[in-house]
């Protein structure tokens, strides 16, 4: 639960943390876009909030005027000081240091480095569908979603998956404990920095084939990256690459379990999903970033102070008239669809291709094993809060076998 | 005279969504980080022209274009 008071009034004291936002944020951004399109709040110090795809665009293309030093919104902003590194590059960097800490990541996380994973995810879907096996009623998100990108990154990292708790209890403080006083959010992200140090220590000691030993071995600036360095990149994958993840299968799923229509389709035309899991992702979008306003401007009529923080709402951006025709209805087989799930400009997702794969494995392995389902309880159904948003509780009831 | 298309991808643009390849694998191919380009000298044969168009349609960052010559 978000420490705020509730929001009455979106356009002038909106709050991305309150839980009618969690619970169905289409109605919010299509009354501001059509009425307000770039709504401010006085909380968190300050924030814009634009909801037009075109004006998302722009702010997103334009680092002369807005910074990435801090992306996600709470009362803490990273200090002018950090840039242009920032405190998790390449994520929180700026030109022109922000290319070069993007280059260690591309190719691990090219198509061909992902499409290496894809039997081993697979099998993994299968293995979690296999333990949910003879439950009439299972939760999607819980028991399924969550685990899938966990497991791939820890994998990739070489870190033990029978830690995945500790990496996602981390991931939560980090994105939804956002209303927490500083020294608790530092406080809470201590435990994590002490755990990747000692598996650090223990890869330069004994490296060896993964991506924890090859970012050991990467250059910035040409010289190699410390532990601390290695640390921090950890962290980002961590964050960006979990409950992102997770939100786009649960939601995913959700969405099939109450669109029957569309289920049959995938089933009968396999070759379609490509296709449909841009649709999904474009709808579904969970994820909405931000960026700090470098110098007090006007910006497009807005008056902009140093600081002030910018949402960029994504999946608001996603769901624009103005872009994409039938802009609030799934349409499962959309061919044109030039959304920005994965952002847009420089920080495009670098673990884009990795999200794709994964989701299209898992919503595969799923409608094998469970071809017609429904959602057990619509009303228990639970968006998580904050910046990434997808289904954290998600009761599915299949036919019992005969 | 033979009409003829060809695609291209503006690399200062481009920012490795994929879009290209995964929507016209015939027409594009992936470089080792992930950036589309043309596959060979990006003719377009008349049977990929709908992918063409997919793919000039669906660059998040409109990167792909079309050279008429
Ligand atoms: C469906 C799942 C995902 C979605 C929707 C998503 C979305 C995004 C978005 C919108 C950005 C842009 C940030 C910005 O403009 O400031 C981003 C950046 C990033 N994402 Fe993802 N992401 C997903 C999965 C992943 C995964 C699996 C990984 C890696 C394990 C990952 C790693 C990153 C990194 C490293 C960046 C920073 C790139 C840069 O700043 O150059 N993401 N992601
Ligand atoms: S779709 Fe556009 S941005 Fe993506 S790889 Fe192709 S050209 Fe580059």
């Amino acid at each position: 639960m978000g420490l705020h008071d509730r929001v009455t009034d979106w356009a002038r004291d909106f709050d991305h943390t309150d839980e009618g936002w969690a619970a169905d944020p289409y109605p919010i951004w299509d009354e501001l876009r059509s009425t307000c399109p770039v709504a401010r709040s006085e909380r968190y110090g300050g924030v814009w909030l634009p909801t037009r795809h075109e004006d998302v665009v722009a702010i997103a293309y334009d680092t002369d005027h807005f910074s990435s030093r801090s992306v996600v919104v709470s009362k803490f902003r990273a200090p002018v000081e950090i840039a242009p590194v920032g405190t998790a590059p390449p994520i929180s960097s700026d030109p022109p240091f922000h290319k070069q800490a993007r280059k260690v990541l591309l190719p691990v996380f090219s198509p061909r480095a992902v499409s290496a994973l894809e039997p081993s995810t697979r099998a993994y879907c299968e293995e979690l569908l296999e333990q949910m096996r003879g439950r009439e009623v299972v939760d999607a998100a819980a028991d399924y979603a969550q685990h899938i990108p966990v497991r791939v990154i820890a994998n990739m990292l070489g870190l033990p998956e029978a830690d995945a708790d500790v990496f996602r209890g981390f991931v939560h403080h980090v994105l939804e404990g956002v209303s927490l006083p500083i020294e608790e959010r530092v406080a809470g992200m201590l435990p994590l920095f002490d755990y990747l140090e000692k598996h650090i220590a223990d890869h330069v000691g004994n490296p060896r084939d993964d991506l924890i030993s090859l970012l050991l071995d990467s250059e910035v600036d040409g010289r190699k990256l410390d532990g601390f360095e290695v640390a921090r990149m950890i962290l980002l994958l961590l964050i960006a690459g979990i409950d992102t993840t997770w939100s786009a299968i649960g939601a995913s799923l959700w969405h099939l379990a109450r669109t029957p229509a569309d289920r049959r389709r995938l089933l009968a035309e396999p070759g379609l999903m490509p296709v449909a899991v841009e649709e999904l992702l474009r709808a579904y979008a969970p994820v909405t970033m931000a960026r700090l306003v470098k110098e007090d401007m006007d910006w497009n009529g807005c008056p902009m102070k140093a600081d002030d923080w910018v949402l960029l709402p994504f999946p608001s951006a996603n769901r624009d008239p103005a872009a994409f025709a039938e802009a609030d209805t799934v349409v499962i087989d959309r061919e044109v669809n030039r959304h920005l799930a994965f952002g847009v400009g420089i920080h495009r997702c670098v673990g884009s291709h990795l999200a794709r794969m994964e989701l299209t494995v898992a919503l595969g392995a799923w409608l094998a094993a469970i071809p017609d389902f429904e959602l057990a309880e619509p009303a228990a159904v639970r968006w998580s809060e904050g910046q990434v948003r997808g289904p954290r509780i998600l009761a599915i009831r299949r036919p019992a076998l005969p | 005279m033979m009409w003829r298309m060809n695609v291209h991808v503006d690399a200062d643009r481009c920012q490795g969504h994929g879009r290209c390849y995964l929507t016209a694998p015939g027409l594009f191919e992936a470089d080792d980080l992930g950036s589309g380009r043309p596959i060979g000298d990006g003719a377009v044969p008349v049977a990929l022209q709908h992918d063409a168009r997919l793919a000039v349609a669906n660059c998040p960052e409109r990167a792909v274009s079309f050279e008429g010559t």
